[in-house]
Order: structure tokens, then C-alpha cells, then sequence
């Protein structure tokens, strides 16, 4: 197994990352969906990747859980690695007469008792008898987060986790992620549409076009080049707020912020 | 409970009995796999099997192996044929059945026909005959059922899971690819042993119409399984009498029966 090429702002952790590329390259038809990407997740790190429509992010994602296989390149994962996966959505076909407390239980042999328990901790507790099709939107989305650390992941994959649910939503699933790491440690790798829900949660962001443009911590990013051309108006927005994230890291020394309320209107 | 049939010689008892057993064991057996044909929308699919039953009873005589043998390898070879071509993706899934089902029930047709020394009784195969089930019958039924049911105890868990999304039971581990080849050769199985009886152009409507009639009473898959067994149970024993008492053709008679059963379901009122 040789060494993955590490971006220069990963920490230095000495076990290695959790999951990660190698050249990558992923092709449809004649098209490069993916084209030598090498990004590496560490333990405890929250990777964001970002990019336009059609850039690849969930083809990146689908080839890091194994769901589509690589054109050229390789896809590595730390031996015995256990991933949780939170889809973009799901929904139940009408037929299935399915409780949320069913569908936790599918997945992996587990007691009643951490079923009960996932669905407390997740806020949820009082649908844990309601059938899957009759939830929220917002409600899916705990209950999937829900189902993916039932399985005490290493690792814990999200695309586009904001696309469902509105803004307030959005700030306590990011809030519930952030936690979530902090408390068992595991790697985070998301997709995200939403530049500023990214930038204040994430400790590195990937900006995607097929290739890797840029790569780096989120204020880094923000200012590079590649990624104003590939976001334009939106970017300059971004960097407004940017500065006034950076204000508040340097008054209180932490990283992410842990406050939703002074973001999101640069 | 008064009925003409039943109150005739001991033979004829005898008769009623094993067509109620055959009726009931698979009724029981269709309960839960038609539950997941159900979920999984794979009426047509069933249907597609069924119709190339007749191609393996054939295939069966020309090889002179029994006639199950020959409808298990055709159906199973089937479903890889659809896989196969539905990998293509440039025809829909449904076009893809309507050609391997009426293709191979064509095919079936004629090579029977060319079978001129063999006399088959075409009706018995396509409709079913339940009032002449032997007791051979009845331990290919009770023998294949037990093996079907168990399999399908032995997925259960990772079959729902990989219904409800084959990407997140993937992501999980599940061999998807392998689940998916046991369900079809499950169903593949109940063809095989449910077509003397109900017939091969009506066994997806025992696998499909029990399990339909559950739906709204359900709140469990597990429920919906367990209630769709009894109402296939209830459909095979009520078609059995409407048809001995009034000389109706058994198999339909099952079929009206479920039918209508669905109907009733479909009127009781619920509270929300």
C-alpha cells in the first residue's frame, strides 16, 4: 500500500487517513467525470467538497463508498474501515409498511435498546412508530444520521445533507455533525451546495471540477483564484463573511464557531 | 359447514383434502414472498417466470427429467437473461419482460406442439388443476415450501434491507447482486411448485393479490407477510368450495376468490 499524496493542510496524524484516492479517475462515456482526484480523510477531520453542478461530488463520494468503481486510479480504505452513509434522500416505496423503528433495525443485527437510544439522541424519539413515508423531510434526514452512527462509523459520509431541509434545519443537522465528531472522533467527508453553511463548519474544503482546483482550509480557499472563477458573484459573497468568521476565530481561538447566529448574512 | 362435494365417498373426500393442503401450503408460501414481489414491483417480472414455465415442463419431457427440474433451470435462466439485457439500457425493463414472457410462452407453445407424442394436458398447465393434486404433489409442495420459506427466513432482514435501498445495503456490506439472484430463485421455486396447481397464467395472482389485500392492515412487514398468508389461505379454501360445490374451475375460482377478498379489504374503513 504506498502513501497517499496528502494535501498540504492535513494534519499530521500519525495513524494514517481514514479513507483516500489515488488518481482517481472515474469516466462516463467519453466524459471524465472524475479526472486524478487525490484527496485523503483523516480521523477527526471534516472535509467539504464543493464545486459546481456536474462536478463530480457525488460520483467522488459514490467511488469512496465503493459504489462506483474507478476508471483508472484507486480508491483506498484503512483496513476493517466502518463507514456511515447519509444519502442525499430516501424515500420508501408506499407498499413497504415500514416504522422508523424498523428501518433503523435493518441494517445490522441491534438491540432494541440502542434503536431507542439512537432515535433519543437524534430528537426523534417520539416517531419511532410512525411509518417512514409519513415523516419530514427534515425528520428523514435525524433519522438517516441516526441509522449511519448506529453503525459506530470510522468514517461518516454525507452528500448534500442541507439540500432537504431549511435553513434552521441546516444549522442544527451541521451543529449535530459537529458534535458528533467532537464526541467519537470519526472522519466527516461531505458534499455541500451551501458555501456558507461549509465554510464554518469544515476544517478542509475540496473545490471539485472533474479535478481537484483547489484544496485547503476554508479562508485559504476562499481567496484562490480557481475557486472565484468557478464561483464567481457567490464567492465575493462568501468572502464578506468570510472575513467575519476570521474576526471571531481570532477573538475566541476556536476553529469552527459552534454559533449559527452571526453567519450566513455577510 | 354444507357442501355436496364433501359429503360424497371417501375417495372423494380424500381428494378435497389434498387439494385444500396443496391450496393452503402454497397460499401459506406465497404470503411472504408475495409481500416482497409486492414491495419490490415485481408483479411482472413473477409473470414473466411464470409464463416460461411452460417452456421448462416441455424441456422437461424432452429430457425425460422431471418437469420442475426443467421449469426451475428456464426460469433461473431467465432472470440471468434479464439481467443480462437489462444492463444495455437502451429498452425499458417492462418492454424486456413483455419479450421474454410472451417469447417464451410462444416458445413453449410450439415446442410442446412439437411434442406430438406426448399428450399434455395444455389447460391443466396454464389454469391449474387443483382437484388432481397427488400425494407426490403434496411433498414437492410441502418439501420445496419448507426449503423456500426457510431461505427466506435466512435473507429476511437483508432482503428488506436491500428493498428499501440497494446502495445503503451495499455501503453496509450486503453482497446485493447475490440477494437479488436468491429472491428470484425463491420465486423461481414457488413457480415451480405452484403451477399443477393454480396454473401458470394465474400464480403471480396468488403471489401479488393476498399480499396486496394486506397492505392497508399492516404496519409491520412482518405483519403484512403473516396477513397476506392467511388471506391467500381464505381465497384458496373459499375457491375450493365455490368450485366443488358449483363445478368451477379450481384455479380461477381460487383467483376470483382472492379477488375478491381484495375488494372487501379495500372497503372496510380504517381509523387514522
Amino acid at each position: 500500500m504506498s502513501t497517499p499524496q496528502l494535501s498540504r493542510h492535513a494534519p499530521p496524524l500519525f495513524a494514517g487517513p481514514l479513507a483516500w484516492t489515488e488518481d482517481l479517475t472515474v469516466r462516463f462515456g467519453r466524459r471524465d467525470v472524475l479526472d486524478r482526484v487525490n484527496i485523503a480523510v483523516q480521523p477527526g477531520e471534516v472535509v467539504t467538497l464543493i464545486g459546481p453542478n456536474g462536478a463530480g461530488k457525488t460520483t467522488l463520494v459514490r467511488a469512496v463508498l465503493g459504489l462506483v468503481a474507478p476508471s483508472a486510479g484507486r480508491v483506498m480504505r484503512r483496513p476493517n474501515l466502518r463507514i456511515g452513509y447519509m444519502p442525499q434522500r430516501l424515500s420508501v416505496d408506499q407498499t413497504l409498511p415500514l416504522t422508523v423503528r424498523r428501518f433503523l433495525a435493518l441494517w445490522r443485527p441491534v438491540t432494541a435498546e440502542r434503536i431507542a437510544a439512537a432515535l433519543d439522541e437524534a430528537g426523534v424519539a417520539r416517531l419511532a412508530d410512525s411509518a417512514v413515508q409519513t415523516i419530514s423531510g427534515g425528520e428523514m434526514q435525524r433519522v438517516l444520521l441516526a441509522r449511519a452512527l448506529l453503525g459506530e462509523p470510522d468514517l461518516l459520509v454525507l452528500d448534500e445533507p442541507d439540500q432537504a431541509v431549511d435553513v434552521h434545519g441546516q444549522a442544527e443537522l451541521f451543529a449535530r455533525i459537529a458534535e458528533v465528531r467532537q464526541r467519537r472522533g470519526c472522519g466527516v467527508l461531505l458534499v455541500s451546495h451551501d458555501l456558507h453553511t461549509v465554510m464554518a463548519r469544515t476544517d478542509r474544503v475540496i473545490c471539485l471540477n472533474a479535478h481537484v482546483c483547489c484544496s485547503g482550509r476554508p479562508e485559504d480557499v476562499s481567496r484562490h483564484p480557481e475557486y472565484h472563477a468557478l464561483f464567481g458573484g457567490h464567492a465575493a459573497d462568501l468572502a464578506v463573511y468570510l472575513h467575519h468568521h476570521d474576526h471571531a476565530h481570532a477573538e475566541d481561538g476556536h476553529v469552527v464557531s459552534g454559533h449559527d447566529g452571526d453567519c450566513c448574512h455577510g | 359447514m354444507w357442501c355436496p362435494a364433501m359429503t360424497g365417498t371417501a375417495a372423494m373426500d380424500d381428494f378435497v383434502i389434498r387439494a385444500l393442503a396443496a391450496g393452503g401450503g402454497i397460499a401459506l408460501l406465497a404470503g411472504p414472498l408475495g409481500s416482497f414481489v409486492v414491495w419490490r414491483r415485481m408483479a411482472y417480472f413473477g409473470d414473466t417466470l411464470a409464463h416460461s414455465a411452460l417452456l421448462g415442463v416441455t424441456l422437461g419431457f424432452l429430457l425425460g427429467v422431471n418437469p420442475m427440474i426443467g421449469v426451475m433451470a428456464v426460469c433461473v435462466t431467465l432472470a440471468l437473461a434479464l439481467v443480462a439485457l437489462q444492463r444495455r439500457r437502451n429498452l425499458a425493463a417492462d418492454t424486456l419482460l413483455g419479450i421474454l414472457s410472451h417469447g417464451s410462452l410462444s416458445l413453449g407453445l410450439v415446442a410442446l406442439a412439437f411434442l406430438e407424442t406426448l399428450r399434455v394436458d395444455l389447460m391443466a398447465y396454464l389454469f391449474g388443476d387443483i382437484l388432481s393434486v397427488t400425494n407426490s404433489d403434496l411433498m414437492a409442495i410441502y418439501g420445496g415450501g419448507a426449503v423456500a420459506l426457510g431461505g427466506l427466513a435466512l435473507l429476511w432482514r437483508r432482503l428488506l434491507a436491500v428493498t428499501v435501498d440497494e446502495d445503503l445495503a451495499r455501503v453496509e456490506g450486503m453482497p446485493v447482486e447475490a440477494l437479488r439472484l436468491a429472491f428470484m430463485l425463491l420465486i423461481a421455486l414457488v413457480i415451480a411448485i405452484a403451477m399443477k396447481i393454480v396454473g401458470i397464467l394465474l400464480i403471480t395472482s396468488l403471489l401479488i393479490i393476498p399480499a396486496a389485500a394486506a397492505r392497508r392492515f399492516a404496519r409491520t412487514p412482518e405483519a403484512m407477510a403473516a396477513l397476506a398468508s392467511v388471506f391467500g389461505v381464505a381465497a384458496v379454501v373459499a375457491g375450493l368450495l365455490a368450485s366443488l360445490n358449483w363445478d368451477l374451475p379450481g384455479g380461477p375460482s381460487v383467483v376470483v376468490s382472492a379477488a375478491a377478498l381484495f375488494l372487501l379489504g379495500s372497503l372496510v374503513p380504517l381509523r387514522r
